[in-house]
């Protein structure tokens, strides 16, 4: 037998089993989701969703898809925030504090109030990633930053105004692209095959029958 | 924790497990795996499948859930819609915001194409965004794209189309230094070589990762860039059927809002269909591990303009879905976890087979292990194997999975079950659609012009089952190629009088076949609502 627990649905009640996600409990109430419901299961932030239990003081934020309801649930869903995502040229900023003061100097007003970090649906360390970016150090940013789902619960919470998950997501870019180390298997490889390097090779497996196929299949070997 | 009902269990897998970390189970010839996937694989279920009886594979079966939205009456059925006046005009269509699509737009953007992607849900609330295990590409020195060729197209049992295939692994460390200059952050050593695992089926170690969030690191950069060059993106907009114009070419598509309900017309020069799987069609039944938009949409849209499907009877059925908690069951394991040492174990604490066979025939395998056997672990939802996550502290060190698969442990956390310590339960999930539209080497489907297809949408680049790792490789390789093609196309089209002409034609054939149906397609989204 079921256990039944009451929950809030944007103040109305409903009566849904304890074990049911707030996603399924939203369904199971009868909503038909659109808005707010993506890949349902915990990686691309479409439900971010506030909460609070009944008599308890603090707001709470999370993931629709990835928390259980509990009794007393008072829930609204944030299928939508505005952000502010700045548009730039990857192939010309340079990796340097300066393109943050220039695109999203608002970072500069944080508070050090900590809410951000308090809210983030994945655990982050909100503050501290926002505190590398002011520093310009992207590679802290980007790591610190890396299970961002950007859902926008920190930023619905920021009293500097600030997109997070926008700044994150430029320290990652830069992070990736100018500071982590190229890689040079990767370089020879291409160049060998713009040279037709395996043409010949290649060549030869579209021609097989696929017996022969079978063969070189079935007897390859496996690295270790 | 796991609850007393588990621990009987766990104490034997715990006992035996440095024994089966030691232990390189045998792996099984040829003729082993062709009985064992007749006997337990879904896609050899007969009655599981239908045979279609209109449209361009008449007389080919596919799964009923499939037949019942290829056979079914279009959502635009008795609807008068202007075509005089599109809501939107442009030379490249693309229809999907996954990583195809994404890759796609970039693409035809920057050959100066006027792009715009239209997508059901968000850009970026797609599989792609769920990828965890890695993408493959030869470009080690022990490795070249040939070796990577024979792997797929033994793992896609010979059935691939081999220029496809070609395509798929000579322009794969092309497709891997264009996401690098896009600023994805693959594992690198301090020297910038790539930290590359096997995945089921490889020969050499080529997947290339970033943590366990591939897909997520993937796709978020790539809607970064359409958004950086401001390509208009129109979200929660399906659409719901192709716009031919008068010579049966394609030019365009009907649009339906999500949220209001309107019925637009956009106009194209070309059109990119890059609307990925059907997981949430819960084929037999399956739970899935697909985003909840993925319908097979665009396997209806293209199949009612007249393009052909391929391999369209085949599904991938991911071996390691979630089987306990409840909360996410279906829920993708990645295949990571086996490829970072966690063994397949019963109920009795055995490793009943090696982890690295390919999906098809590891998910048979469990199959078997909770069905004729009796060896699976009830979980409540039905039945389960043990994937031995543990071993991968013992054999990588403490720390490995916090490192290398943090997704993994945050997803057991929520519920309680800490993945360093505890193994976890998993049974087949529906995972891929191996099949789709049938397209040559430039992207174009084969019997309908002007209509390209990349993605999860495509059938035939893989052939009848898929590694892993190949899917997030041609979404990009062919989502790229398909922006290119389609915008250096765009160029030389004149478009003639647009017409929906194909849809009352559809409808004509189904009453010709005597089909007798209620339902109507694309299907867009599943009903979870409590009947
Ligand atoms: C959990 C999971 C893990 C995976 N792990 C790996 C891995 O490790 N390695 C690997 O190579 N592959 C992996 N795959 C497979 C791979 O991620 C997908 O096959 C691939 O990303 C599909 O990309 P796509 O762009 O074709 O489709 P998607 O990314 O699914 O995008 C399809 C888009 O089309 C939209 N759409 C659908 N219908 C319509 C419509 N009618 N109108 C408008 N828009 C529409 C959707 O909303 C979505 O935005 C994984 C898949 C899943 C689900
Ligand atoms: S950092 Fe902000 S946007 Fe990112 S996951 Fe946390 S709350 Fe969501
Ligand atoms: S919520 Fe805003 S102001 Fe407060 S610490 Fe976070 S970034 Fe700074
Ligand atoms: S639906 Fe994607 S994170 Fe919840």
């Amino acid at each position: 037998m079921e256990n039944m627990v009451n929950i809030f649905l944007f103040g109305k009640k409903y009566q849904v089993p304890d074990n049911l996600t707030i996603m399924c409990a939203m369904e199971y109430a009868g909503y038909q989701l659109v808005r707010g419901c993506g890949c349902r299961n915990g990686f691309c932030g479409a439900c971010a969703t506030i909460y609070r239990i009944k008599g308890d003081q603090e707001l709470k934020a999370c993931l629709a898809c990835q928390t259980k309801v509990e009794d007393n649930m008072y829930i609204a869903t944030l299928p939508f925030f505005p952000l502010v995502k700045q548009v730039y040229d990857i192939n010309n900023v340079s990796p340097t504090q300066q393109i943050m003061m220039q695109l999203y100097p608002e970072i500069y007003a944080c508070i050090g109030c900590n809410a951000c970090t308090k809210a983030c649906t994945q655990g982050l360390n909100v503050m501290q990633y926002i505190a590398y970016a002011q520093r310009g150090d992207f590679k802290a940013c980007a790591e610190e930053s890396f299970d961002c789902v950007m859902c926008g619960v920190c930023s619905a919470r920021c009293p500097a105004g600030i997109s997070h998950p926008q700044v994150a997501m430029l320290a990652r870019r830069i992070n990736g692209k100018y500071l982590a180390p190229k890689c040079g298997h990767l370089e020879d490889r291409v160049k060998e095959i713009k040279d037709g390097t395996f043409e010949e090779l290649i060549e030869a497996l579209m021609q097989k029958p696929v017996s022969e196929m079978k063969e070189l299949y079935n007897n390859r070997d496996i690295e270790k | 924790m796991y609850s007393e009902k588990f621990q009987e269990s766990i104490k034997k897998v715990e006992a035996a497990r440095d024994k089966n970390i030691a232990l390189e189970p045998r792996r099984m010839t040829a003729d082993e795996k062709e009985q064992l996937l007749a006997a337990y694989h879904p896609d050899y279920k007969q009655d599981e499948f239908r045979v279609l009886t209109v449209g361009p594979n008449k007389g080919e079966k596919v799964p009923k859930e499939l037949s019942e939205m290829l056979e079914a009456h279009s959502r635009i059925r008795d609807m008068k819609i202007d075509l005089s006046s599109p809501a939107y005009d442009v030379d490249v269509l693309v229809i999907g915001g996954g990583g195809a699509g994404a890759s796609a737009a970039i693409e035809a953007h920057e050959a100066g194409a006027n792009v715009m992607i239209v997508t059901k849900l968000r850009i970026g609330d797609a599989n792609t965004m769920m990828a965890e295990g890695g993408i493959q590409a030869a470009d080690k020195p022990n490795d070249s794209p040939a070796i990577h060729f024979v792997d797929a197209f033994g793992g896609g049992h010979f059935a691939a189309k081999r220029e496809l295939l070609r395509k798929l692994v000579c322009d794969a460390p092309d497709a891997i230094e264009w996401l690098s200059e896009l600023g994805v952050e693959f594992d690198k050593d301090k020297d910038g070589n790539m930290i590359t695992t096997h995945g089921g089926g490889t020969s050499r170690k080529r997947m290339h990762a970033a943590k366990d969030y591939s897909g997520a690191e993937i796709m978020r950069t790539l809607r970064d860039e359409v958004l950086n060059r401001e390509i208009p993106v129109v979200d929660f907009t399906s659409a719901i059927e192709l716009i031919l114009d008068e010579n049966g070419n394609a030019a365009g598509a009907v649009l339906l809002n999500m949220e209001t309900g309107e019925i637009m017309a956009a106009r194209a020069k070309t059109v990119v269909i890059a609307t990925g799987g059907a997981g949430r069609m819960h084929y037999q039944g399956f739970p899935t591990s697909n985003h909840y938009g993925a319908t097979a949409d665009g396997l209806v849209l293209g199949y009612r303009a007249g393009a052909k499907l391929l391999y369209a009877d085949t599904l991938q059925y991911h071996p390691t879905g979630a089987a306990y908690p409840e909360q996410i069951f279906g829920a993708l394991v990645t295949e990571k976890v086996r490829s970072l040492g966690a063994k397949l174990i019963n109920k009795n604490g055995e490793a009943f087979m090696h982890p690295l066979e390919t999906r098809d025939v590891s998910a048979a395998s469990i199959i078997r292990e909770c069905s004729t056997r009796e060896n699976g672990v009830e979980t409540g939802n039905g039945f389960g194997v043990w994937l031995d996550t543990p071993m991968i502290e013992k054999i990588g060190g403490a720390g490995t999975i916090e490192k290398r698969i943090p997704a993994m442990m945050r997803m057991f956390e929520k519920y309680g079950i800490d993945i360093r310590v505890e193994p976890i339960l998993v049974y087949p999930t529906l995972h891929y659609q191996n099949g789709g539209l049938d397209i040559d080497e430039d992207g174009m489907t084969t019997n309908v012009k002007n209509l390209y297809v990349a993605g999860e949408a495509v059938g035939g680049i893989h052939g009848r089952n898929r590694l892993m790792g190949n899917s997030l490789l041609d979404i990009i390789v062919f989502g790229r190629s398909a922006g290119k093609n389609a915008a250096k196309k765009s160029r030389e089209v004149t478009l003639g009088a647009l017409t929906l002409s194909h849809v009352d034609r559809f409808e004509k054939e189904l009453e010709d076949a005597n089909v007798d149906t209620c339902k109507v397609s694309p299907k867009l989204l599943p009903d979870y609502r409590r009947k």
